[in-house]
């Protein structure tokens, strides 16, 4: 691999346009970003750490996108990727997160108290909820750059962490390398298991490196907190459960979040996080929040609905299939969340799914009367 | 990506034990090397260009192998990597070439006068003659390693001398990025067309990065030599035709080979090569000639004989299906080809594959008629 500075100070021997990738065909924020005059700019910077210019675009280089789908294609290495590298990176995020602007500051709020209603979603409609998002641990590279040290101790300091919760958080922690077949079978039927990235985003930008080491997954006895380790970040934690209640869904999401901030705290491990862009993770589209939080739920006439994506976009809500991004939607259902993730606080934008989700069940269930919802179609949130 | 030296020193703060990758699965030639004491003595070093240990194992960490087949597990980022890493690439370049000693010398010979016979393999059987090699051009890196300025580089000076070319060779370059849809088709139609590398044993090292950028197909009008730019190494130079002319098909390839290395050292660019390793290529398992010398031949009786793998073991010979390594065999025909890289040069290998494939066919049409074959059992070469 070329990326660290000895092969970075011999890429100088070549000129700007010799070595300026050729982006004619990229349809990614990188790509719409990322000029020649640009590259020369940064082309002989790296962050403490060693990572540089070409370590951050390869993923976006590599994966021209598509003409529909708008790709981040850029990732950092380090925190201080979106410092050394912010004449690239700020303008990615601006254009990715709404026009967020390099002076705004974001808020943070994990008070799950906050949240109005959200304990009452049909159950006949609203089928799961589910919360997740990401934490990069302070004084560690991020998954495209780190190495299998920095790995194996990010693990052990997650297993410790976890493995020192108890009550509703009591649970188990499942190595990727040493599972057993009966644990794989159980992790699959239970959807918690993640597997070795195959999505080419992911492995050019070196995520999949030294796999399975160091990965695994930590549940709670109960099934309802799932934390993953080392995948695309140093944590994803997921809060989940059937039906409709995501107020209670939230309230164990900040609960145990913030439980497992304080023991990282104790052991002088903080998390990654600034006030002007949140919590950092390793794709720029996951800044602020990292959260998204979802339901699945049934709305096979709203779907139909000429105005259905106009309403999601007012509501500032986002729609993926039943398995996620880029999947199709089965039978009507659909999973929806929240479209943004900087600029907002984790309350308002589980806020946005609790309200957006409840007037789209009423609008379903009009459709359903045969009755028109034109007087119901929200303003732009 | 963290293989650059700033990214190595960072890394030297963690213990070797906890840098060490776990290898206990793997079944590759760098991992049957590689000691945990080994990898402490070498992480710290660096080639001239930055490549360093991390980066020439990578491809072996990431595919543990397979039980039955020996993969190499690691590779070269530049000529260098060879000296400053001996300490594993000679034990592995010894386990995989029958005992090759770091004190050994390799001899090259190109002149196509010096095989005996070749030109009368018998059409009725034999289908079609191949021979293949890599060359690297020095004052590069290797592509795993190999910026986008050095592999365009790579590819003007290759476009530059291939043109050049003329007679029996004259051709054209067809650059992967700007091929026409018939263009494509017709490559595709010629078997000559290569694609972006999919096995996980190429992309882990790296040498996918940037495609399609600076890679092309050369061919001559006559279709019989052909040379892939910057595919899994610099070049990749092809002889081949249909039927039992291997003589012809290795003429060709010398006189080739040997014009287009002059043109390389006329603009002041030698290929890598040196008295103890021959060429120079990306795999430790192509070091030598790189030479792979082949025929795709009929041998339904005695491909079904219990002694034919002890026969191809005796000529020093292997066997591939005819869609190459790792597919079956169709209609019992095979691809029958040289074992060896290292130890012998061009003419001796591809001795062994006529005087083997014209054995092999007086066994097949012996069986044919019922006969026994044990008189015709070769000693061990």
């Amino acid at each position: 691999m070329p990326f660290g500075n000895t092969h970075n100070n011999f890429k100088l021997n070549y000129k700007v346009e010799e070595e300026f990738p050729d982006l004619s065909k990229h349809n990614n924020h990188m790509a719409k970003v990322l000029t020649k005059e640009l590259y020369g700019k940064l082309r002989d910077k790296q962050t403490p750490s060693g990572y540089t210019l070409d370590d951050v675009i390869q993923t976006g280089v590599d994966n021209p996108g598509h003409p529909f789908i708008m790709t981040v294609g850029c990732v950092a290495g380090d925190e201080e990727s979106y410092t050394v590298f912010k004449d690239l990176l700020d303008p990615v995020i601006s254009d990715r997160h709404g026009g967020y602007k390099p002076d705004d500051k974001h808020k943070t709020d994990m008070n799950f108290e906050n949240l109005k209603g959200g304990d009452d979603l049909d159950p006949n409609y609203v089928l799961s909820s589910r919360v997740r998002t990401g934490r990069s641990i302070k004084g560690f590279t991020l998954p495209p750059h780190n190495s299998r040290g920095e790995r194996r101790i990010i693990e052990r300091l997650s297993v410790e962490a976890l493995t020192s919760l108890d009550g509703e958080f009591k649970g188990k922690y499942y190595p990727l390398k040493s599972m057993t077949d009966a644990e794989q079978e159980q992790l699959i039927a239970d959807h918690f298991l993640f597997d070795k990235p195959v999505s080419p985003l992911l492995t050019c930008a070196g995520m999949a490196r030294d796999w399975p080491d160091a990965r695994g997954i930590w549940h709670n006895d109960n099934k309802t907190f799932l934390v993953w380790v080392n995948e695309e970040d140093h944590l994803r934690v997921i809060s989940m459960q059937k039906g409709g209640n995501m107020r209670e869904v939230f309230r164990r999401f900040c609960v145990g979040l913030t439980k497992i901030e304080e023991i990282f705290k104790k052991h002088n491990h903080g998390f990654m996080w600034n006030e002007h862009l949140g919590y950092i993770l390793t794709c720029p589209s996951n800044l602020g929040t990292g959260l998204r939080g979802g339901v699945h739920v049934k709305l096979p006439k709203l779907s139909t609905h000429p105005k259905f994506e106009e309403i999601l976009t007012r509501l500032r809500l986002q729609k993926r299939g039943t398995g996620g991004v880029d999947t199709a939607s089965v039978g009507g259902v659909f999973d929806i969340s929240n479209a943004d993730r900087l600029g907002s606080s984790e309350v308002e934008q589980v806020q946005m799914v609790v309200d957006g989700v409840k007037l789209m069940v009423e609008m379903e269930k009009k459709l359903e009367k045969g009755e028109a919802i034109d007087s119901m179609i929200p303003a732009q949130k | 990506m963290p293989f650059g030296n700033t990214h190595n020193e960072w890394k030297l703060k963690y213990s070797a034990e906890d840098e060490y990758p776990d290898l206990s699965k793997h079944n590759n030639h760098m991992a049957k090397v590689l000691t945990q004491d080994m990898y402490a003595r070498l992480r710290d070093k660096q080639t001239p260009s930055g490549f360093t240990l991390d980066d020439v194992i990578q491809t072996g960490v990431d595919n543990p192998g397979h039980p039955f087949i020996m993969t190499v597990g690691c590779v070269a980022g530049d000529e260098e990597t060879y000296e400053v890493f001996k300490e594993l690439l000679d034990p592995v370049i010894e386990d995989r070439h029958g005992g090759y000693k770091p004190s050994d010398k390799h001899k090259t010979d190109l002149n196509a006068g010096n095989l005996q016979g070749g030109d009368d393999l018998d059409p009725a059987y034999v289908l079609s003659s191949r021979v293949r090699t890599g060359r690297s051009v020095r004052g590069f890196a290797l592509p795993p390693h190999c910026s986008r300025g050095e592999r365009r580089g790579i590819e003007k000076l290759s476009i530059e001398a291939l043109d050049s070319l003329s007679g029996d060779l004259k051709g054209k370059y067809y650059a992967l990025k700007n091929m026409t849809e018939e263009e494509q088709q017709q490559l595709i139609d010629d078997h000559f067309l290569f694609d972006k590398p999919v096995s996980p044993l190429l992309l882990a090292s790296g040498m996918a990065r940037d495609w399609p950028d600076a890679r092309g197909i050369w061919h001559n009008n006559n279709k019989t030599f052909l040379v892939w730019v910057n595919e899994e190494d610099h070049l990749r130079v092809i002889s081949m035709q249909k039927g039992g002319n291997m003589k012809e098909v290795f003429n060709r390839f010398c006189t080739g080979l040997t014009k287009i290395e002059s043109l390389f050292k006329e603009r002041g660019h030698d290929f890598m090569w040196n008295e103890h390793l021959g060429y120079v290529l990306t795999c430790p398992s192509n070091l030598g000639t790189g030479l792979r010398a082949g025929v795709h031949v009929k041998l339904p009786n005695m491909s079904k004989q219990p002694q034919f793998e002890e026969v191809l073991k005796r000529l020093r010979l292997q066997k591939r299906g005819t869609g190459g390594v790792d597919t079956a065999a169709v209609g019992g025909v095979f691809d029958i080809s040289n074992a060896d890289r290292l130890g012998f040069s061009e003419v001796e290998l591809v001795q062994m594959v006529v005087d083997g494939i014209k054995l092999l066919i007086e066994m097949e049409k012996r069986l044919e008629k019922g006969q026994s074959i044990d008189d015709l059992m070769p000693s061990q070469k």
